[in-house]
Parts: structure tokens; sequence; C-alpha cells
């Protein structure tokens, strides 16, 4: 008589498994130098990080209009950057959808969008602050320029996901090209983009809250010089400005992009 | 006049099949035709060439269509004058093809697309006359009272009408319907293909229906023509069709000549049975 046993199947890990985790381990023993890491900084200056924290409060607002002042700067450049991407994205967007275009326009828009996605908000900053000098109008173009990369290749596949039927019912009535897109596509995709642009404007507000940092304008620039100046209290109010601003406007665009869901 | 005038075009698809083999035919104006033939015969390809949605084959004979004696095509190219030729044919799609987040009144007033200056048709801006003119077409087929509803909240049968009116809006003199009652109940198919009817009869406007249903080809459609991998294997009175033929049309397929597992279509055993059932 024969006993069935019945056996776990052994359980052995392969080989990727150990290589997987060897080569996340190597990763970061590597990075370990090159980013400084050094925990016992932390607890050697524990002490400043008490009495640096002491200086945030009370929260000092006693220049509270000019902070109000340049929260709505902030927005505004949020506001301009946002819009003016917008518009530049719609023809953009088409232009990167293949099935719109031949590939001969799909593939250069792209890569041009690709690079302007590629490069930060603050770099782009840096760069119009030396064009266009100090001030709001740099942050303005660098919000533009980096969300137009984004906001076009979401459009994009909007547009490529959409239903190719309508479109070629309105082509069978001899309408142009110019006339499919108007009609067939853009009532098809316009949910999704008005929903995309809001949710790009959220985060252009959080953006633009750091253009600042390099001259941009707004509130950015204010909490960067209470921070060089050692001006805490101002420092915490700015902070308290940013989070209500940022949160409010989060709120109110996402109850908006519910209404186009 | 010769409405449809289509010489010699062959199609074949990346792949090798060949989804039109030389096909000819001659349809006039006026005529009421039906398009038949098993899924996979080559159907909707010959009605989007004859609209110049698609080109044929170049090759070494090269195949034309002229559209009320005007070259929409010809070895392959499609004409320039393509989108004014298009005006005048009207398509009608299995699936309507209406833009469903437009109004009905909106998909419909889009026929006159070809007709105007096209600034003032990307812009949208529609005149009293034409809006007139869709809500008139919307009359005639029996939908006027859907006008300001979003398209995909009318039933199928009715977003068929209503493209059947972009067709009459578009001013279309040829009128290709692929498949219009394929998706639709019974009823709903029988007001489709009345409205066809009408218009063919009161406006003279040409019409070719492919349909999967030849009782409606046979009560609706004097005159039938039959396909089969991409040719055309029949072409006369749809009353000489004969039960043995039909049984030969649908039932002889030849295993991988038609998409085996096509949800888009259905099965063609029961329909092309009730045909014979409604012949004998
Ligand atoms: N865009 C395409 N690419 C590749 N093959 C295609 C394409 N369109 C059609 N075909 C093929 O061409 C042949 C004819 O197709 P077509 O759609 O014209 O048939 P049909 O008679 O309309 O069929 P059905 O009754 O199922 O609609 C089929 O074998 C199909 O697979
Ligand atoms: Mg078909």
């Amino acid at each position: 008589m024969t006993t069935i046993t019945r056996e776990l199947p052994a359980h052995r890990h392969s080989n990727a498994w150990y290589l997987g985790w060897a080569t996340i381990l190597g990763l970061l023993v590597w990075s370990w130098e090159g980013a400084g890491m050094n925990p016992s900084l932390l607890l050697r200056y524990g002490g400043n990080v008490v009495s640096f924290g002491k200086g945030f409060f009370p929260p000092d607002f006693s220049d509270w209009r000019m902070f109000l002042e340049e929260t709505a700067v902030t927005i505004k450049i949020a506001v301009w950057g946002t819009t003016l991407a917008i518009v530049c994205s719609v023809p953009l967007g088409i232009l990167c959808s293949e099935n719109m275009v031949p590939w001969y326009v799909h593939q250069p828009v792209r890569r041009l969008m690709d690079v302007f996605r590629a490069i930060n908000e603050m770099v782009y900053a840096m760069l119009f602050v030396v064009i266009v000098g100090l001030g709001p109008f740099a942050g303005v173009m660098a919000l533009w320029v980096h969300t137009t990369g984004v906001l076009a290749k979401l459009f994009a596949e909007a547009v490529e996901a959409s239903d190719p039927r309508p479109v070629e019912g309105i082509r069978a009535t001899g309408a142009t090209w110019l006339q499919e897109v108007v009609f067939g596509v853009v009532p098809q995709v316009l949910p999704l983009w008005i929903s995309y642009s809001l949710y790009r404007f959220e985060s252009n507000v959080r953006s633009a809250t750091v253009l600042g940092l390099v001259g941009a304008g707004g509130i950015g620039q204010v909490l960067w010089e209470d921070v060089r100046g050692f001006y805490y209290a101002q420092t915490a109010a700015v902070m308290v400005f940013i989070i209500v601003a940022v949160s409010l406007i989060d709120f109110l665009s996402q109850r908006l992009r519910r209404v186009f869901q | 006049m010769t409405a449809v005038q289509v010489t010699s075009v062959s199609k074949s698809f990346r792949g090798g099949r060949r989804a039109l083999d030389r096909v000819s035919l001659s349809i006039a104006q006026g005529e009421m035709v039906a398009l038949i033939g098993a899924s996979g015969s080559g159907k909707s390809t010959l009605l989007r060439h004859i609209a110049g949605l698609v080109g044929a084959d170049r090759g070494e004979e090269p195949g034309r269509i002229e559209v009320f004696g005007a070259e929409i095509q010809s070895g392959g190219r499609i004409s320039g004058h393509c989108r004014r030729l298009r005006a005048d044919v009207g398509f009608v799609f299995q699936q309507f093809n209406l833009v469903g987040r437009l109004s009905v009144m909106t998909n419909v007033l889009l026929g006159s697309l070809g007709r105007i200056p096209a600034w003032r048709g990307t812009l949208g801006l529609f005149q009293n006359a034409e809006k007139h003119h869709a809500m008139e077409a919307l009359h005639r087929v029996g939908i006027a009272d859907f006008a300001l509803q979003k398209a995909s909240t009318l039933s199928g049968g009715q977003q068929q009408r209503a493209a059947i009116a972009r067709t009459l809006v578009q001013k279309a003199r040829l009128v290709l319907a692929d498949e219009p009652i394929a998706s639709l109940d019974p009823a709903s198919a029988t007001k489709v293909m009345e409205t066809l009817a009408t218009v063919n009869r009161e406006d003279g406007i040409t019409v070719v229906v492919s349909l999967h249903q030849v009782d409606y080809a046979l009560r609706y459609c004097p005159r039938a023509i039959a396909m089969q991998a991409g040719r055309i294997v029949y072409d006369g009175p749809s009353t000489g069709l004969t039960p043995a033929f039909l049984a030969d049309l649908y039932g002889s397929e030849r295993p991988g000549s038609a998409p085996a597992a096509d949800p888009g279509h259905p099965p063609l055993g029961p329909v092309g049975s009730a045909a014979l059932a409604y012949l004998s």
C-alpha cells in the first residue's frame, strides 16, 4: 500500500530574485556617499532643529497685506501660464496624434513636446529670468513651456483614444480635415481636456509658489527672502498662506473637475 | 445618367487578403439596389471605395470609380475633388457614426458642411435656411421631437434615421447605406428601410444598401448585387435570387474565407436560413 504524501512544493527563490535585491542594495550603498548621507548630523545638530522650530512660532502675520498680494501674484502666474499652455496644446495635441496626422508630422512634434516636458519649470524659470528679467513674467513663460509639453501629450492621448466612426461620418459629408477635428474629435475629447487642464492648473499653482526662488516673482520670492534673512516668524506666516491657497485651489478645481466627468 | 460606375476595382489588404477582386458594376440614377453577401465578402469595402473613403489597389489594371460621371478615384488615387464629390454621396453606417455628444439637430446640420463655405462651416455658423432645412429633414424621417437631445440618448433606430436626415441635408444624390439595420430590432429596421425607400421614391435619390437580411432586400430593392469573396456573383432582379443560390452564397463559405471570430458581426447561419424560409 502506498501512502500519498502531499508535500508543499519546495519554495525556492530564483537567481533573478537574489540578483534583483543585490542590485537594489548595491544602488543604495553606491548612492550613500554621493548623496552626502550623514544621519549623525541630525543628532549632533538636533538642538538647532528645536531652536529653528521655535523661531517659527508664533508666525508673524504683520505683513499679511503684502503676503496676500504676492499669493495673488502666484495664482495669476499659474492662471496665465496654464491658459497660454492650453491654447497651444490644442493644436499641438492634435498634431501629436497619430490618428490625425501622418508620421512625419506627429513624430517631430512629439519630440519637441518631449523636450518641453523633460526640463523642469524651475530650470525654464532660471533661463527666462535671464531673457526677460526678474519678475512674474519669467514665471509665466516657464509654466507655459513646461505645461504645453505635458498637456499636448495628454490631449493627444485623449484624441488617439477617441472613436473614429463619428469622424468618418463627418468626413463622408465632404467636410474638411479641420471640420472633422472641430465637430468629430473635439466634442468627444472636450470633457477629458477640461479635466486635464484643471489638474495642470492645480499643480501649476503649487509649482508657481517655488518659482520665486529663482526670482520669478510671487509668494515664493517672499519666502526665499525671508528664509535667507532668517525671518523665521515671517517664513512661517508665508507657508501658512501657501498651504491655504494651494489647498483652496485644489479643492475648487477638484469640485469643478467632477462636473466635467 | 449613371449614378455609380465601378470599373475593374480590386483591393488587397495587408496580409494578402483580396477584399475586392476586379469588381465592375453600374448603377443608374434613381435605382434602389441591395448589396448582399456573407460576412467578409467585401460589401463594406466596396461601399467605402465608392464614397472615396479608401483607395483601391494601384495594380496593373487600374480600377476606376465614377460618381455621377465624375471620377472619385482611379488607379488607387483619390481624386482631388473628392470633398466636393463626397457632398453628393451620403453615407449611412451600421454604427450610425453620429457625434454622440452633439445634439441631433447639430449632427444633421453637419450634413451641409460639404456645401457651405469652409470657414463658415468650421466656425459652426449655420444660417437660418440651413437650420430650417435640417428641421424639415428631421420631420421627414419622423424624429423632429428629439432635435435638441444629445444624439447618444436616441435609440438605434432613431439614430439611424438621424443619419438619413443628415444625408438629406447634405442634398446627397446617392446614399450608400452599410448594413443600416444590422443592429436594429425588426420594427426599427422596417422604419429605417421605409425611410430609405421613401427618399428613393420621392426624391429620386439613388440608394445602395448592404443587407444581411435577404427578406428586406426582396421587399425593398428591385435589384440585388450579391458578393462572394470579393467578387460579384449575381447582379439582377432580386426576384431572381433562388433558394439554391442563396444557400450557396451564405452556406458554402470556405472555412477561413471570413473572419471566423469577429464579434462585430452576427453569425450568418440563422440569417441565411431565415431568408430561405421567407423564400420557400
Ligand atoms: N482595414 C482592413 N484591414 C484589413 N483587412 C480588412 C480591412 N477591412 C476589411 N478587411 C477584410 O476585407 C474583407 C472584406 O471585408 P468587408 O468588411 O468589406 O466585408 P463585409 O462583406 O462588409 O462583411 P460584413 O457583412 O461582416 O460586414 C474581410 O476579409 C476583411 O477581413
Ligand atoms: Mg460590412
